[in-house]
């Protein structure tokens, strides 16, 4: 049984390898977590802008659906027939009246409410459903919808927290500085990663690797963890926004890693405008990462803009599914530019496809050790609070206790 | 078969079997001096999308891939193996023809296991280069929508 004593400290320092293996913890996820009082990015309102429009999404490992009725107002449902478990709608976007299941034609409406059953009368007078058969108690399970900025985000639970309470300000202001302007979808991605999911999350909380992992932002000097920065969290500490400023100058970078690491003093890319960066608003703030409990994610590197949102696929394997963005009223020069800085994120993505590897070498080296544990001590233990540094491991271990939290597992005083 | 159609498949060749020997400055020799190369999901060319995976409009910005893959980049370990199908030829034009030819990469990673990692379309400009072709244009059409692990090498 899974329970408190399996944290060997109180501060979410040490983690066990376990949590990346176990079926059964992976099953307690999907009750407490994904189907837990969390909200989880679903789509974008601009992914479906007119009346009638839906597309399929997930949240965890549950197939939904989000569909925008006549009178425009969005819904959410699991696409999972309420008969006899089929998927009902097998496109991934379009615009429809209804959604019909092939299996046996049951057909549901825009809110996800049953609106038809075949022989439900029977044939000839024979057969049918009984008068009990009522179809309110056999729609599709409703999923809440609400937007933040035009960001959808989902919950399956009645007991979550309205979505602003749940975000909490620090977010809130993330997504409205990217979200206010109007966004248009410019492409997806998607990579599948043979490791658990909760090793993504707890990658884009820590900022540091970016700069040992990811050479090309230190060898072409788009961005170093010597640039002013900081993480941010609610107050819960799921959440959390890491950010830096735009550096101009090499010294900084030299004195942290030594000159013979700072490579970039006579290696420059040929076209340096991918790594230019044109600010879009008021602030020079030219990286800025939103990692949302449990597992929707925003990214802002350069003019590359993304969302993504995992897709846990069992505890060994998942998908990271990336929305490339860019702005409505983006000049075409600029359009261009950012489809030139895509090349910066997603699976073949000069600082990130990286990620990809580091998580799957994880997973590989720690199936055959679950009792053993992680080390997560820099920037310190103990209490879990905002950073005005960069180079620490504080927002993984409030990840660690939020989680601990929902999965009903936390130790006696753990930090929150 | 035509001259044209055998220079394809001579060029094809060559394609496959540079890139799976990891010649990439040979590789980057096929090329023309001006010339693109993106590596597109068919789920952005189905719906349209301009965004690819990997998005080079220029010779440079394909030179500058390379040198990532060289000084930067970390990727699993592996060796790619490039199964390319017959060219089909789609346009012909004074300078040069558009081809389309099917291929499928497999990967083969450190502990020896092979899995299938990528099959789709390349949708190449061939300009006329002498009694051959260099490439101006390649378009990657990937069926999946979802790469395995990360895409590092060129397909």
């Amino acid at each position: 049984m899974l329970d408190s004593s399996v944290w060997p400290t109180n501060d979410y320092s040490r983690v066990p390898y376990r949590f990346y293996h176990d079926p059964s913890i992976y099953e307690l996820e999907r009750e407490r977590v994904f189907k837990g009082p969390a909200w989880t990015l679903v789509g974008l309102e601009v992914e479906i802008p007119n009346p009638g429009d839906f597309r399929a999404s997930y949240i965890g490992d549950e197939p939904i659906i989000i569909h925008r009725d006549a009178n425009g107002k969005i819904h959410g449902f699991i696409n999972r027939c309420a008969h006899r478990g089929a998927i009902v709608r097998r496109e991934l976007q379009g615009t429809a009246k209804d959604h019909v299941c092939i299996y046996h034609q049951w057909c549901y409406g825009q809110d996800g409410g049953l609106i038809g059953v075949p022989f439900r009368r029977g044939l000839k007078g024979k057969g049918g459903y009984g008068k009990d058969f009522d179809p309110k108690n056999h729609g599709l399970t409703k999923v809440r919808i609400d937007s933040a900025d035009g960001v959808l985000f989902g919950t399956m639970s009645d007991k979550a927290e309205p979505l602003n309470e749940y975000l909490g300000e620090a977010i809130l202001g993330f997504l409205s500085r990217v979200f206010r302007r109007p966004v248009e979808v410019i492409g997806y991605h998607r990579q599948r990663i043979r490791g658990n999911w909760k090793g993504f999350a707890e990658n884009t909380r820590d900022n540091y690797h970016a700069s040992l992992l990811h050479d090309f932002f230190r060898t072409f000097g788009l961005d170093r963890p010597t640039q002013v920065g900081g993480a941010t969290m609610d107050k819960r500490h799921r959440h959390c926004v890491t950010w830096g400023r735009m550096e101009n100058s090499h010294d900084a970078a030299k004195e942290a890693y030594g000159k013979e690491q700072v490579a970039s003093a006579g290696i420059q890319l040929k076209e340096s405008s991918m790594v230019k960066y044109i600010p879009d608003r008021n602030d020079d703030i030219s990286i800025a990462i939103g990692s949302l409990f449990p597992s929707s994610f925003f990214i802002q590197i350069s003019n590359s803009l993304a969302t993504r949102q995992i897709r846990p696929r069992g505890p060994g394997e998942f998908e990271v599914f990336q929305t490339l963005l860019g702005y409505q009223d983006d000049t075409p020069e600029m359009r261009q530019h950012r489809l030139r800085q895509a090349n910066l994120v997603g699976p073949a993505g000069f600082v990130s496809m990286e990620d990809g590897e580091a998580i799957e070498i994880v997973q590989r080296a720690t199936k055959a050790a679950p009792n053993d544990v992680q080390v997560l001590e820099l920037g310190g233990k103990g209490a879990i609070q905002d950073c005005d540094f960069r180079i620490n491991d504080v927002p993984v271990r409030g990840f660690w206790s939020y989680y601990a939290e929902l999965l009903g597992i936390e130790p006696a005083d753990g930090v929150r | 078969m035509s001259a044209d159609l055998f220079a394809a498949c001579d060029l094809l060749a060559q394609y496959g079997a540079l890139v799976d020997a990891a010649k990439y400055d040979e590789w980057l020799e096929l090329f023309s001096k001006r010339c693109s190369y993106y590596v597109k999901p068919r789920e952005n060319h189905e719906l349209g999308l301009p965004a690819g995976l990997i998005f080079c409009d220029s010779r440079a910005m394909l030179e500058d891939r390379i040198l990532a893959l060289r000084i930067a980049s970390k990727y699993n370990l592996h060796n790619d193996r490039h199964i390319i199908g017959l060219p089909r030829i789609v346009a012909n034009e004074p300078d040069g023809i558009s081809i389309e030819a099917p291929f499928a990469v497999y990967q083969t990673e450190q502990e020896g296991d092979t899995r299938l990692f990528a099959t789709g379309l390349y949708c190449d400009r061939l300009e006329r280069s002498g009694d051959s072709f260099k490439i101006s244009e390649k378009l990657v059409r990937i069926d999946s929508f979802a790469i395995q692990t990360l895409l590092a090498t060129p397909l």
